[in-house]
């Protein structure tokens, strides 16, 4: 979808909803539902209830009603409306929290203007430093992505009890910790967004690749960590790694259909059809890292994207420029240096000065346990004819992922040698 | 206005020299003095060792008394402060502050809501 900012289109008034249609309208609105709520509430689970009031009024309304010209709008007072007459009930019951709530919201006046903000508060919010990486993902899917705890938990592959209580006990953290609720001040800005923007590309990674099962790429969750990641290029516009990261999500998830062969096997982007790219989202990652080079302020994730562009911009693989890419990952060590950058810059090494540079260069590395180490090992092993070293390093990268789809480009490729050495 | 806990914890076994304690005590000096300033202090103190302590219990109905601290650590609390701040990002810079003159872990802990102005 494009950017909900810019307001989604609705079907016309006489036309029925059907569930779906208002299944979109949840997901597209129930972030920025639920961010202008914790603003004028100050408590989350207030907010996520009264935002599933108004989608249930929603589903009963809209269909024989048709839909209000602003259908956010709508939700939105809807929902102020349902949590206020909800704090009434038991602020007359001497409920002292409900009271002290009723108060705050007094105090703020409603400005459904600065909705932007108000996500943008909510994202930091979830985002938080305090809470556990594992929380953060959670809470961001849920409050911003509109993820139900049951998608969340199926996603990422745990118990729903499990997910569910990751959820509990993180808005249970923000409510009684004092995690507030607002934009960082300038000087923990930087750090901040990073935080941010690690979350997202934690769950692009998540969906890029599962850890385990039978599916290499959760789909759902590739678009969703790319709507976030939209969201928040355009929440951030003068922080051009969140322009960065989004055009890197973009390229990667352009190439999905092409990564995964007809028997589900995985395929190399050496190997990948080009014709099944996605035009369009390449068309866009470009343009975002061409406004990125524009700009002139490189990071990490640009840098990553700008990458990627390279790979994108070649009509086959032996039209890469790999020299360029050389060049950039040169670039990305010097500003975040890391084994497994080191790695990747190795494919790059063995393209522009030969299998053997590549070698010695991942020969130190301290990365045994990662099991695209002894991958890359083993196809510079095997380019160089070392196929017993080789095989060995295959067998290692084997043991090391549960992921059957890797597992099965591993085993082919390990047959292949044995083959050959026969 | 949120009231925060933040507990020191020393190893046990940590014997630090001369020069070193008195530098900590005036990185914690400073600290308070700051803290004061800033209208965030409530009250603080340092502890004696885990070993002076006592833990009480109630067993079949009795109070049972015994010698030391209730849970053997490697690490226990041996000090703490008590500060006012509106929330927890302005408790995390004061945390940050404390483990940097303390120069050991500091954990923030928020008090229940009644405490809270």
């Amino acid at each position: 979808m494009p950017c909900s900012d810019r307001g989604p289109t609705f079907p016309g008034r006489d036309r029925r909803l059907n569930a779906a249609e208002i299944e979109r309208v949840f997901r597209e609105e129930y972030g920025r539902a639920v961010a202008v709520l914790v603003r004028r509430f100050g408590d989350i689970d207030v907010a996520e209830e009264a935002v599933q009031d108004a989608f249930a009024e929603a589903v009963k309304r809209w269909p024989n009603n048709g839909v209000p010209p602003s259908p956010a709008g709508w939700i939105i007072t809807t929902a102020r409306n349902r949590a206020v007459d909800r704090l009434r009930r038991e602020a007359s019951r001497e409920d002292r929290h409900a009271q002290a709530l009723l108060l705050y919201a007094a105090d703020e006046p409603a400005e459904e203007g600065a909705v932007k903000d108000e996500r943008l508060r909510l994202i930091f919010t979830c985002c938080h430093p305090a809470l556990a990486p594992a929380a953060q993902v959670a809470l961001t899917l849920r409050l911003l992505g509109g993820l139900t705890t049951p998608e969340i938990a199926r996603a990422f592959l745990v118990p729903e009890a499990t997910m569910a209580h990751r959820i509990v006990r993180a808005k249970g953290k923000i409510r009684d910790a004092g995690i507030p609720y607002r934009i960082p001040s300038e000087e923990d800005l930087p750090a901040r967004v990073s935080g941010v923007l690690a979350v997202i590309y934690l769950v692009f990674n998540e969906g890029y690749t599962a850890t385990s099962g039978e599916t290499l790429i959760r789909d759902d969750l590739g678009a969703e960590s790319i709507r976030l990641g939209r969201l928040v290029a355009d929440l951030l516009p003068h922080e051009p790694e969140a322009t960065g990261l989004l055009a890197l999500m973009l390229l990667i998830h352009a190439r999905r259909e092409a990564r995964v062969g007809k028997d589900g096997q995985l395929v190399l982007l050496a190997d990948q059809d080009r014709g099944l790219w996605d035009r369009a989202l390449i068309k866009e990652g470009l343009d975002l890292v061409r406004g990125c080079l524009r700009i002139n302020k490189p990071g990490p994730y640009q840098l990553q994207a700008a990458i990627q562009a390279v790979h994108s911009d070649a009509a086959r693989a032996d039209e890469t420029d790999w020299w360029q890419v050389l060049q950039l990952y040169n670039q990305l060590m010097v500003m975040a240096p890391s084994p497994v950058i080191e790695l990747n810059r190795s494919v790059a090494v063995a393209e522009v000065e030969g299998a053997d540079a590549a070698l010695s260069l991942i020969e130190g590395l301290d990365l045994d346990g990662y099991h695209l180490y002894h991958s890359v090992r083993a196809d510079l092993l095997r380019r160089r004819g070392r196929d017993s070293e080789a095989a060995l390093a295959y067998e290692r990268a084997l043991a090391l992922t549960d992921n059957r789809t890797e597992r099965d480009f591993l085993e082919r490729r390990l047959r292949d040698i044995l083959k050959a050495e026969s | 206005m949120k009231q925060y806990l933040m507990s020191v914890y020393h190893p046990e076994d940590q014997a630090l020299a001369q020069a070193d304690m008195d530098a900590i005590g005036a990185d914690v000096n400073a600290l308070n003095d700051e803290i004061r300033k800033a209208g965030a202090w409530v009250f603080a103190g340092g502890l004696h060792p885990s070993s002076t302590a006592t833990t009480l219990r109630v067993k079949n109905g009795e109070v049972l008394t015994t010698d030391g601290p209730f849970a053997e650590a490697k690490e226990q609390v041996g000090g703490f402060w008590v500060i006012k701040v509106a929330n927890l990002d302005e408790a995390l810079k004061w945390g940050a502050k404390a483990t940097q003159a303390c120069r050991v872990p500091i954990e923030v802990r928020p008090f229940q809501d009644e405490t809270e102005d």
